[in-house]
């Protein structure tokens, strides 16, 4: 039995990372093609540095990624504190319903639906193209609020709603009772929540496809118009690294993960 | 007097501003353009009321049914794929479980094009698959542009949803059960239907809405790896908005879609455990 669940787990692993392990090799193809190996080379590598809008498109990502997750990191944690203190059930139910449809629709729908409504809107202003960075940092902080509430909301259940009463009866200012004695202890759900909304910033294609005009381009977006064409192995050579920052970034927060475990334990011990 | 104090630092606790900004961005960013999906679906392109795009729907009735069928399917492989690694996978040491846990993640977080564009050099005619089979002696099979292709495709970028929630509500399950179970003289099969299956149910259900949803509406994987030639209801509605320039057509596609899933996840829901707020388990 323990044989067979080992054999098992392999299988699964090797079906989930074949053709990561097809597109590293063929990085270091010599040819032009993602299908003949030719000899090993590092050229597509070399090509990638020189190629400007691929750089472009990075930046773009990142700046898109940075901002989007930044917004809805302070927009979500303020509506979670919200939401939380909330009273009358009624509006609170309707506000974690409107905070689920993003996750529960299909992208394509939440894409084509905000696309429509800066269409009609444009149209209204008698703007001709409205697409572009303004519209995708909207579609971005549109789609990363419910992760960030969602994670900051279980923190807040946690948290001793005394703790904010006596630092009120010890004179704090409302801000001053939330960033010293709130805030420190949902800043790990706040925290998640922007990680998480950035790596989904990052890596959106469906929801950016529909709303990003002709002028900015993320890397998502720049693959997919090149794997309409024929994939260069350049766009594999990309790929790999970020397989490897993913890699690296995930290890790290897993020594991290490890770590704390073994402090926990010694703790209680 | 001490009802009222109390009164008083409630009311001073709660603040209701800080939620609008949230309130008034989800009511024009996320109601709004579900409106918006209904306005265009039910007029023209110069605003006025029409049918027409309603009524054109039958001639899409087998994309739908396709794109159904093939959803369905994958699902369900999902689901028997993941279950046993679930299980296994909960029974491993710690350090075996955030390692596996990580392993699969990983791919979840790299570009999924890119990732369903090297099936094409695995599955290929001149592949590494019908390349290894060549020199066993067994003809080149077709392999890409099948529904087959497909439905790898989308068991492959979606089973991670399918084995993360499943896994992390074999995490909550409490072993006393189980033992209890053993104890009372049921075979592992039965330990397994009767104990272990109702437990990790919302896992389950998570995990089914997670990969259908994504599956129902995608359109990458059927233009690569089912080679353009059958058409998922996902691909209809991107023409629509990216070629075709058809915005009615596509809104009234995706409205249908959408009440689509809404059914599913409604039937879903009726099977799932009501009072778990965060569902079997949200992942990142």
């Amino acid at each position: 039995m323990k044989i067979f669940s080992k054999i098992y787990t392999a299988l699964i692993m090797v079906f989930l990372y074949a053709p990561i392990a097809v597109m590293i090799v063929f990085s270091f193809n010599s040819a032009r093609s993602t299908s003949v190996f030719g000899g090993f080379s590092l050229k597509w590598y070399g090509e990638l540095l020189h190629d400007s809008s691929t750089i472009e498109a990075l930046k773009n990502t990142l700046i898109l990624a940075v901002a989007s997750s930044v917004i809805a990191t302070i927009l979500g944690t303020l509506s979670a504190v919200g939401i939380f203190q909330m009273k009358r059930r009624f509006v609170r139910a309707s506000i974690m319903t409107a905070t689920n449809i993003p996750m529960m629709n299909p992208d394509i729908v939440t894409g084509i639906s905000l696309m429509l409504l800066f269409v009609f809107v444009g149209r209204l202003v008698g703007a001709e193209d409205v697409l572009g960075f303004g519209t995708m940092l909207i579609a971005h902080v549109t789609f990363n609020l419910p992760y960030v509430i969602l994670s900051v909301l279980p923190k807040l259940r946690q948290t001793d709603p005394h703790l904010s009463e006596a630092a009120r009866d010890l004179g704090c200012t409302p801000l001053q009772s939330f960033f010293k004695v709130v805030f420190p202890s949902i800043a790990s759900g706040v925290f998640t929540g922007m990680i998480m909304a950035f790596t989904l910033s990052l890596d959106d294609f469906v929801i950016s496809y529909f709303t990003t005009g002709p002028d900015f381009q993320t890397l998502p977006i720049k693959i997919f118009s090149m794997t309409k064409r024929r994939v260069t192995p350049d766009m594999y050579a990309l790929s790999t690294l970020i397989f490897l920052s993913v890699l690296i970034l995930l290890i790290l927060i897993n020594i991290a993960q490890a770590r704390s475990e073994k402090k926990k334990e010694a703790a209680k011990r | 007097m001490k009802n009222t104090s109390v009164k008083n630092i409630k009311q001073k606790n709660y603040n209701p501003i800080i939620c609008t900004p949230y309130t008034v961005w989800s009511i024009i960013f996320i109601i709004v353009p579900l409106f918006m999906v209904a306005y265009y679906a039910f007029t023209d392109k110069t605003g006025a009321f029409t049918l027409a795009n309603i009524l054109e729907l039958p001639r899409y009735a087998k994309t739908f049914g396709i794109s159904l069928l093939y959803s369905v399917e994958a699902t369900i492989i999902c689901l028997i794929i993941a279950y046993p690694l679930a299980y296994f996978m909960s029974n491993m040491k710690a350090s075996a479980k955030r390692m596996l846990s990580m392993l699969i993640m990983v791919p979840m977080w790299m570009n999924f094009l890119i990732r369903t564009y090297s099936w094409i050099t695995i599955l290929a005619r001149t592949g590494i698959i019908n390349t290894l089979l060549e020199k066993i002696g067994i003809g080149p099979l077709k392999l890409i542009n099948t529904p087959g292709a497909i439905i790898l495709g989308m068991v492959y970028n979606f089973l991670p949803y399918m084995i993360l929630p499943i896994y992390t509500s074999m995490l909550k399950l409490d072993h006393s059960l189980l033992e209890a179970a053993d104890d009372l003289g049921a075979s592992p099969f039965t330990r397994l239907r009767k104990v272990i299956l109702p437990l990790t149910m919302p896992g389950v259900i998570s995990g089914i809405t997670m990969v259908f949803v994504p599956c129902v509406s995608t359109f990458y994987i059927s233009q690569k790896l089912g080679g353009g030639k059958t058409m998922l209801i996902g691909d209809v509605i991107e023409m629509q908005f990216q070629s075709a320039y058809n915005y009615n057509l596509g809104a009234s596609i995706s409205l249908v879609l959408m009440v689509l899933i809404l059914i599913s996840l409604a039937v879903m829901n009726h099977f799932a455990d009501k009072d778990d707020e965060e569902g079997g388990g949200l992942i990142i």
